[in-house]
């Protein structure tokens, strides 16, 4: 099952890598890891999206709060939540696909964000079926380049990760 | 500064504070704060070996006697001493070493203390802050190659943070689970000035260890325990490390429940109790390993249901109801599923069991009990670790029985890794914890000589024996040079059978007696090399001697004695539990099953 787990964190030289380092060395998979500041600027705010048996979800959970380092955490896959990424891309936009792939960023509710003669650069954020999908209807045209950000999240309601 | 310390500066350039409540506040270096932090945290030693980078704490070393620094001759032994230290007191061993290799070198000592949770400090000296990254001259990123052995790290880039740093790493270091911590401080920060306080106390929002169980969880694990028809007790590591061996031998008493412990463990409950079974574990006893596999109810304290205890998880104690009780979380449910998990410390948890235990009109079935104890009385009178008594040649297993009688239980005995590890945990009947020093979880040849100069500094007058092998003595050698310069005198038993004899035992059961570079062809005169190095060196080749030399070495209370025991070759630990296997299918020594093969060696 796939897990979206959100860990506040030490705002630490090195705070990172242990997390990173855990994952590697016990065989733990990550799908997406994405880590900033948040408004209390001694506090990170990890996001880790892994998947795994309910044992190695459990065993990820008790093995990232006894990291020194890490503050709390919780599961955001265990209650309702809103997950979110960012995609960045850029096609060729020619001829046709000028105007097809303009279309097709208004219907997935993104943005054209740069524009040259022969390229456009889009914006999307949504879930990470939202992005694939995307991706997948963009084959009217050449893909130059695509960055995600990787998978952040909040809780739906009252429940919030908060010290 | 701390916040809420008030400091008036009497003058410029006259280095002293005084604080808002009159307490003299002095500036002093890095160098001079690393070493008032240690006098202020109570220690005694630190084991260690100067370099480039750490001369300024070496420096303010030199200005002072408090704290004493024990030079050895290679940073594993300091590691290894520091260790040592630490599981004979309970209080933290610390460490200094240098950037570079000094503390490359001190990493296996490290990663041995991890393993086993041992709590330890361990100061390393880096290059100065501005040539961080620099690829400089005894630079090694330390922070990030000890990361996955060390509870925690720290690199401290300003001098305002050491004493903090160093405040930090002793609590976490003996806290929880206890574990080496890692501070790397560049030469600069030790050269650089600020005033002087050491914290009293310290709360850390990302760190504070359970010790409590929870009331319902107790409840209901009394509920499961006194229900059990066939109980078994298995005990590790956390029982030494809570200090709480009475608090278990009076549980174990309150049930007449069987006890194991694991190769961590051994001392918690006394090895001459009717009640103790063992250790248990891929050498562990018959009535053991056939008491966890039957059993219907585990009661498991401070232990972590490690690979060399379960055997193949397939088959682990298919009829059980699991109680675990660890202050790690995380050490529950990784292994083996549990049906009732307790967080907290040894000794609270099992005060509170016990005090559940008491309120309860129901008391274990007395019926059941009678008939597990007849079964696990059969399963002990197959005498597992019995020996051939009339062989030419020294067994291994007599050595280790003579001198536990000879000592009376009494000898604090540290151990290298291998057969006569196995030997030292099975013949030594250990009713005490903190007498039994050994690697357990990492397994580290080399451990046994410099751990035991540790526990010989801690207890000067006490009679600090390490059992060793010629394989592994010699990977830490250099030490008996450190046993010179300090006097210790440590009675060294080697179990001299010209083999890395676990390797080789392996090699016979599944390799086809292929004895693959497991054999040592030129090895040094033991007697000639003890004696070069001042030390006082004796060879036993005959069983009869075996008693009279142990004597005689034991009696040269002021002197290191190597006694080289010529060993059966041939010899194997038994019972064994082999790779997949479960703990009802142990390998028993041959005259307890078929005839022995012929058993050539090399």
């Amino acid at each position: 099952m796939r897990h979206i787990i959100s860990i506040l964190l030490e705002n630490e030289a090195g705070a990172l890598s242990r997390v990173a380092g855990l994952f590697s060395a016990r065989g733990y998979n990550i799908e997406s890891l994405t880590v900033a500041p948040t408004d209390d600027p001694t506090l990170s705010r990890m996001t880790v999206v892994t998947f795994g048996s309910e044992e190695i979800i459990e065993q990820i959970v008790k093995q990232l709060n006894k990291l020194v380092d890490v503050v709390k955490l919780q599961d955001l896959t265990e209650g309702a939540h809103i997950e979110r990424e960012l995609m960045l891309v850029k096609v060729k936009a020619l001829d046709n696909a000028r105007e097809e792939v303009k279309r097709l960023v208004d219907i997935f509710r993104g943005r054209i964000i740069d524009v040259t003669d022969s390229t456009y650069t889009l914006e999307l954020t949504g879930t990470v079926e939202k992005l694939d999908a995307f991706v997948k209807a963009l084959d009217v045209t050449e893909i130059i380049e695509v960055a995600r950000s990787g998978v952040t999240g909040i809780a739906r309601g009252d429940r919030a990760l908060k010290v | 500064m701390l916040p809420g310390v008030y400091t008036t500066r009497l003058g410029p350039g006259r280095g002293l504070f005084l604080s808002s409540d009159w307490e003299c506040v002095v500036e002093l270096t890095g160098a001079d704060i690393i070493v008032r932090c240690l006098q202020d945290e109570g220690i005694k030693y630190i084991f260690g070996y100067p370099g480039g980078a750490a001369l300024h704490i070496y420096d303010a070393l030199y200005k002072q006697d408090k704290v004493k620094h024990i030079l050895v001759r290679h940073e594993q032994g300091a590691a290894h001493a520091a260790d040592g230290y630490a599981r004979a007191t309970g209080k933290p061993g610390v460490v200094l070493v240098t950037s570079g290799p000094g503390i490359t070198n001190a990493v296996t000592g490290i990663a041995t203390a991890y393993m086993d949770s041992i709590p330890m400090v361990v100061l390393s000296a880096q290059v100065p802050t501005h040539l961080i990254g620099d690829d400089a001259f005894q630079e090694v990123d330390a922070v990030g190659i000890t990361r996955p052995c060390v509870k925690h790290n720290f690199l401290v880039k300003d001098v305002t943070d050491l004493a903090m740093t160093l405040k930090k790493a002793f609590y976490i270091a003996a806290s929880g689970r206890p574990g080496p911590v890692l501070i790397d401080i560049p030469k600069d920060v030790t050269a650089n000035k600020t005033e002087y306080l050491y914290p009293k106390s310290l709360t850390m929002r990302s760190y504070a260890p359970v010790n409590k169980g929870h009331p319902k969880q107790i409840k209901r694990a009394v509920d499961l325990i006194l229900g059990a028809k066939r109980p078994i007790i298995y005990t590790g590591g956390g029982i030494v490390l809570s200090e709480s061996a009475d608090v278990l031998v009076e549980l174990v008493q309150t049930l007449g429940y069987p006890c194991t412990n694991t190769l961590m463990g051994l001392g918690s409950y006394p090895a001459d109790d009717p009640l103790f079974l063992g250790m248990l574990g891929m050498h562990g006893t018959y009535e053991a390993n056939m008491a966890m596999h039957d059993c219907d109810m585990m009661l498991a304290i401070g232990a972590r249901f490690d690979d060399r205890i379960t055997g193949e998880l397939a088959k682990f104690a298919p009829h059980a109801r699991i109680i675990h009780v660890d202050i790690d979380p995380s050490s529950i449910g990784k292994n083996v599923q549990v049906e009732i998990p307790i967080v907290g410390d040894a000794k609270s948890v099992m005060k509170d069991l016990l005090k559940e235990i008491s309120k309860r009109d129901k008391k274990p079935d007395a019926e059941a009990l009678k008939r597990w104890w007849t079964q696990i009385d059969k399963w002990r009178s197959v005498d597992c670790l019995s020996y051939d008594k009339n062989s030419g040649l020294i067994k291994p297993q007599y050595v280790i029985e003579k001198l536990f009688e000879i000592t009376k239980g009494e000898a604090l005995v540290t151990s290298d890794v291998g057969q006569h590890q196995m030997w030292a945990a099975q013949f030594y009947g250990f009713n005490k914890t903190r007498r039994w020093i050994n690697s357990g979880g990492l397994g580290t040849m080399g451990f046994g000589l410099p751990a035991a100069m540790g526990v010989q500094l801690a207890y000067p007058e006490e009679t600090v024996i390490c059992v060793t092998g010629e394989a592994s003595v010699i990977m830490c050698i250099q030490e008996l040079s450190t046993c010179k310069q300090y006097d210790l005198p440590i009675k060294m038993v080697n179990l001299n059978n010209r083999y890395m004899g676990m390797v080789r035992q392996w090699q016979e059961f599944f390799y086809d007696r292929r004895y693959s570079h497991s054999y040592m062809d030129a090895l040094p005169d033991f007697v000639a090399l003890a004696e070069s190095f001042g030390h006082v060196g004796i060879r036993i080749e005959k069983p009869g001697d075996v008693e009279g030399a142990l004597q005689e070495g034991l009696k040269l209370k002021d002197r290191l004695v190597f006694m080289d025991f010529i060993t059966d070759q041939t010899e194997n630990v038994y019972p064994m539990i082999a790779a997949g296997k479960g703990h009802n299918e142990m390998h028993l020594k041959p005259s307890n099953g078929e005839a022995p093969p012929e058993r050539e060696l090399a």
